[in-house]
């Protein structure tokens, strides 16, 4: 088979443009030669005779007439076992292994094996010889860490199938045949524990797609409680830069009740993806007692890494997400921030010479963002069992104002919205989210009732400590005031959480719900105070107290006693009138 | 041998189009006119049409002028012979010393494996009580300093420059004021921080698209020194003019404005040459220190904007200080708990107490009275203000943590200060309380 090759005739920062004479496909990926390296590059357009390719490298040196073979695939990532615990670029490069090949920087034009075909997997078939199968479908399983990872017919592979021969339980290689299927038309294809799919489609081998109703626990109280999401939902994060956008997600990775978490980081800094790197396999994950780094998946291009390939990274991490959803697992892809990959676009759009919409940002901003958060969801598959892929995007809006095209956008599509305030985080009120101004539609883990009053509380704070700026405290009755102090004390005690203690940090479903209770109780319960400075001292102890409790463990001694102490507290000055 | 094109088909700004063949993208050429010579990049090709960028600008270039591609991409020399020297933003000598031509490397290189990078762990120490005590810089940290024209932002670098501990610095002048530049030189020769200092300047009399090259080529250098086990620190001043000439740039060629005329990849471009900043496991690092203005003081603006989802924190300049809010240094949680116990308390207990002294100020300005605590924060405020914030303040991190206890016991009593009890028997200053008690027992004694 001769290789289709064309030829270059214009270089534009990233962009090339390529003549060709045999067909080429629309998004197809190519490699660039120059000199003994071959840069990876996507058809983003094709005109006439002539494709535009955004490359995945930097293109300095490329020259007019150098050579670009195509190489008739789109742009695909390799899905088997083995691919938990990985570090990857945009282009699933495994990152340490090319550090060890490289060194300390990237090479461009290297590219390195996403799986090893050599490693060996006990292989467990599932299916017997006639038996008819279709993609999806799994054939055998073989054991990934603490989970089973089913080997499927691959997407790709259309109809149905009848298994011909299958192996049988032993170690083999990535890349052995483990199953051999027969078509209608007779024909035999190998099934091998590795498949390949373009990132740019969605995996839609499944019965059915479900409403996301269940919530998934993050174990932060403001978002469990007031701002929750579902699994297989949707959700973003918009903040000014310095409020915490990143650090949330992290604490999130740490703590969320899901299978398994992958991390996008997209265009951010590269010192946070170390961060993680470097701790995860250290921490262990309290659901399993092995370490984190065995349920994640990080998936790395930061900011000063390629701009094409970021655009492809986001892709390349639900793709993942979507193969292990179709294990009935959970998977919680986290994407930080959804910004940079739009800003991907818009440059390309830019050099495409396309016309501009908002701000520079192509006109299709809008639909490219939702197809992607419509990647998310739950799903019933055909064997009966359930998966789902939750995203959570955050966004990172220029001059941290929301309304500007990416956030807008982004709302449009999620399920819940958790807007960073800068107001809250100057004041080291962390996790940042605002209340007032956050949304969701995900059912909350605890009681509606008490989550209403809870809004109410907080909403009628609000208005006194705007009036109480103009008026004073002077100026304020004291029924008003003490209004003001419990929806601080809620605050306080309840929408804060300390990330480095290591009780408060993750707060559990049963936990919130017990706690919570107890504090709506508080603060409808009528107080009497003399003055206001007695009130305020009194709101100033409970919170200190409460505070304590937060940090003491359920199960001890400690959470009943100031439990009991806090009552006590109460009752002192319950107004009984 | 490289072939002569004197047939220029449109000249437009800094940016030159004529047609020629086997050019490679990013490859410099020398084009010579009647106001000397000047390089020139490839910024884009079209089939045989090739756009360059002409670092001195298109003023004074004939369309027959002459053009002569070199074959290679931008290089900067590299060897311990440029300590102490001064160059312009494309490497040639700015002082009288000779040129160095030998051992030359490419700039703009790759980025670095994020899986070779490491969690940054030593701090760098510089005698300013707002950085070393509140907000420390870390190596390999990149920090922007946020100010409006007319702070002392480049005196507070070169005193940065000459107090921290490190082996190496590079300055890296874009569009500095000559005054300035000679205020840099003289100062940091001096102090005698000269021979272990490289300056790469471009004043704001020369063409506005050499100092795009500034970054690049400080960074370039920076990066080489820092492999060979120097802990290199770069100051970036002022990134702002960077931006705009990028602005100009992608205005000539054409390109959509993303916002304020600046172009779509402004965050890419930044975030290239912020992200060099690096600790090399094994070997040195390199330390940013970048000055941003801000155009009316708007934060909001694109250049610091974007500037501040890239760095580490910033620090802003107003008045003359380092404000203590809005300033942040991300990674100082991963320092300041290793060089004294009270480092932390007294950072976080010192800025409550200083926010709080705001308050009181907002108070008094609208009128509101003021209690027995809103006299105590208002003495303390001005304590803090005088004796911590001043730029003058020169001082290592364990006396400027002395004297916070110092000024916090001449204002407050220990309980209310918020401090955890174990620190304040260790470091609550004795004498003062002494003091006092003497002053009851004399008051006692005369009663």
């Amino acid at each position: 088979m001769s290789k289709n090759t064309g030829k270059i005739i214009g270089i534009n920062g990233n962009l090339i443009s390529v003549a060709f004479d045999q067909p080429v496909v629309q998004n197809e990926v190519g490699f660039a030669v120059v000199g003994d390296t071959r840069l990876k590059a996507e058809i983003i357009r094709i005109r006439g005779t002539s494709a535009e390719m955004q490359v995945f490298e930097d293109t300095t040196g490329l020259s007019v007439d150098d050579a670009v073979e195509f190489s008739g695939e789109m742009l695909s990532v390799h899905l088997g076992p083995g691919l938990l615990g990985q570090i990857y670029d945009g282009l699933q490069n495994p990152l340490p292994a090319l550090a060890e090949q490289c060194g300390f920087f990237l090479q461009r034009g290297t590219y390195l094996a996403p799986l090893d075909n050599k490693s060996r997997w006990t292989f467990t078939p599932t299916v017997k010889k006639g038996d008819r199968v279709r993609a999806g479908d799994a054939v055998g399983t073989v054991p990934e860490g603490i989970f089973t990872h089913r080997i499927m017919v691959p997407f790709r592979m259309r109809g149905e199938y009848t298994v011909e021969t299958v192996a049988k339980e032993d170690d083999y290689a990535l890349d052995h045949a483990v199953a051999t299927l027969k078509d209608e038309r007779g024909d035999t294809h190998d099934v091998t524990m590795v498949q390949t799919w373009p990132v740019k489609v969605p995996i839609r081998e499944y019965d059915e797609r479900l409403r996301p109703t269940e919530p998934l626990v993050t174990k932060i109280r403001i978002v469990d409680t007031l701002f929750p999401i579902a699994r297989g939902g949707t959700y973003c994060i918009p903040g000014p830069f310095g409020a915490g956008k990143t650090v949330l997600q992290q604490i999130t990775s740490r703590h969320a009740e899901v299978d398994i978490v992958i991390i996008a980081a997209c265009g951010e800094r590269a010192g946070e993806v170390v961060e993680t790197l470097r701790e995860f396999p250290e921490l262990t994950d309290p659901r399993t007692g092995k370490s984190l780094m065995e349920r994640t998946l990080i998936i790395c291009n930061t900011s000063s890494m390629p701009v094409a390939a970021r655009e492809a990274s986001v892709y390349t991490a639900v793709t993942i997400a979507e193969y292990y959803r179709q294990m009935g697992l959970n998977v919680l892809l986290l994407a930080d921030s959804t910004s940079r990959w739009a800003q991907a676009l818009r440059e390309v759009s830019g050099r495409l010479e396309e016309i501009p919409g908002e701000e520079a940002f192509p006109a299709y901003l809008e639909s490219v963002i939702a197809s992607f958060y419509e990647r998310g969801g739950v799903v019933r598959l055909r064997d009966g069992s359930v998966g789902s892929v939750t995203i959570g995007g955050t966004v990172s809006p220029a001059g941290g104002n929301f309304e500007e095209p990416v956030t807008q956008s982004t709302l449009k599509v999620v399920g819940a919205f958790h807007g960073l305030s800068r107001e809250r985080s100057d004041a080291r009120r962390y996790p940042a989210i605002a209340p007032l101004d956050s949304w969701s539609k995900y059912p909350s883990v605890v009681d509606d009732e008490q989550v209403e009053r809870a809004r109410r509380s907080l909403r009628e704070g609000n208005e006194i400590n705007q009036m109480m700026k103009v008026v004073g405290e002077e100026g304020t009755s004291i029924a008003d005031f003490i209004v003001y102090l419990k929806s601080e004390y809620l605050d306080s005690v309840y929408l804060q959480q300390d990330a480095f203690n290591e009780v408060d940090a993750a707060t559990g479903a049963e936990r919130q719900q017990y706690v919570f209770g107890r504090i709506v109780k508080i603060i409808d319960t009528p107080v009497q105070f003399e003055d206001k400075d007695s009130a305020r001292r009194f709101f100033q102890s409970l919170t200190q107290i409460t505070r304590d409790w937060n940090q003491a463990r359920m199960d001890a001694d400690e959470f009943k006693e100031i439990e009991e102490r806090i009552d006590k507290m109460i009752t002192e000055v319950t107004d009984y009138a | 041998m490289h072939k002569v094109y004197t047939k220029l088909d449109r000249i437009a700004g800094n940016v030159i189009s004529l047609e020629a063949d086997e050019v490679t993208y990013r490859e410099l050429a020398m084009v010579r006119s009647d106001l000397g010579d000047s390089l020139a990049q490839v910024i884009r090709i079209e089939g045989r049409r090739v756009f360059l960028q002409v670092f001195a600008g298109g003023r004074g270039i004939s369309t027959a002028a002459e053009v002569r591609f070199l074959g290679r991409v931008m290089q900067v020399p590299f060897s311990d012979a440029l300590l102490g020297r001064i160059f312009t933003g494309n490497g040639e000598p700015r002082d009288r010393g000779p040129a160095i031509t030998q051992n030359m490397i490419p700039i703009g290189g790759p980025s670095v494996n994020p899986a070779k990078r490491i969690i940054p762990r030593n701090m760098v120490r510089t005698g300013i009580p707002m950085i070393d005590v509140f907000n420390s810089l870390v190596e390999s940290q990149k920090l922007p300093i946020f100010s409006v024209a007319g702070e002392p932002y480049n005196p507070l670098l070169a005193r940065i420059a000459l107090q921290a501990e490190v082996d190496v610095i590079i300055l890296g002048g874009m569009g500095l004021k000559h005054d300035d530049y000679l205020v840099f030189r003289d100062t940091l020769e001096e102090h005698g921080a000269l021979s272990r200092t490289v300056m790469f300047v471009h004043t704001a009399a020369d063409p506005t698209v050499e100092c795009l090259l500034v970054p690049d080529v400080s960074l370039a250098v920076a990066e080489k020194f820092a492999l060979e086990g120097k802990r290199v620190l770069v100051l970036l001043t002022d990134m702002t003019n960077f931006s705009d000439a990028l602005k100009e740039i992608a205005i000539t060629m054409e390109q959509i404005p993303a916002t304020r005329g600046y172009p779509g990849d402004l965050y890419s471009q930044l975030a290239a040459r912020y992200e060099k900043a690096v600790d090399f496991e094994g070997a040195g690092s390199i330390t940013a220190l970048a000055v941003t203005t801000m155009p009316g003081d708007d934060v909001t603006h694109p250049v610091p904007d974007n500037t501040g989802y890239i760095t580490e924190g910033q620090f802003y300049l107003r008045n003359g200080r380092i404000e203590p809010f809005g300033s942040l240094s991300r990674l100082k949680q991963l320092v300041n708990n290793k060089t004294r116990e009270d480092h932390r308390s007294i950072m976080s207990v010192m800025i409550q107490l200083f926010a709080a002294y705001r308050e009181t100020l907002e108070k008094q300005s609208m009128g509101f009275r003021m209690s027995p605590w809103d006299v105590k924060l208002l003495k303390y405020g001005e304590r803090f203000e005088n004796e911590m914030m001043d730029l003058s303040v020169n001082i290592p991190l364990e006396k400027a943590l002395d004297l916070g206890w110092t000024i916090l016991a001449d204002c407050f009593e220990p309980e209310e200060t918020g401090a955890p009890s174990r620190l304040i028997e260790k470091f609550w200053p004795k004498e003062i309380v002494k003091k006092e008690e003497e002053k009851e027992d004399q008051e006692t004694a005369t009663k």
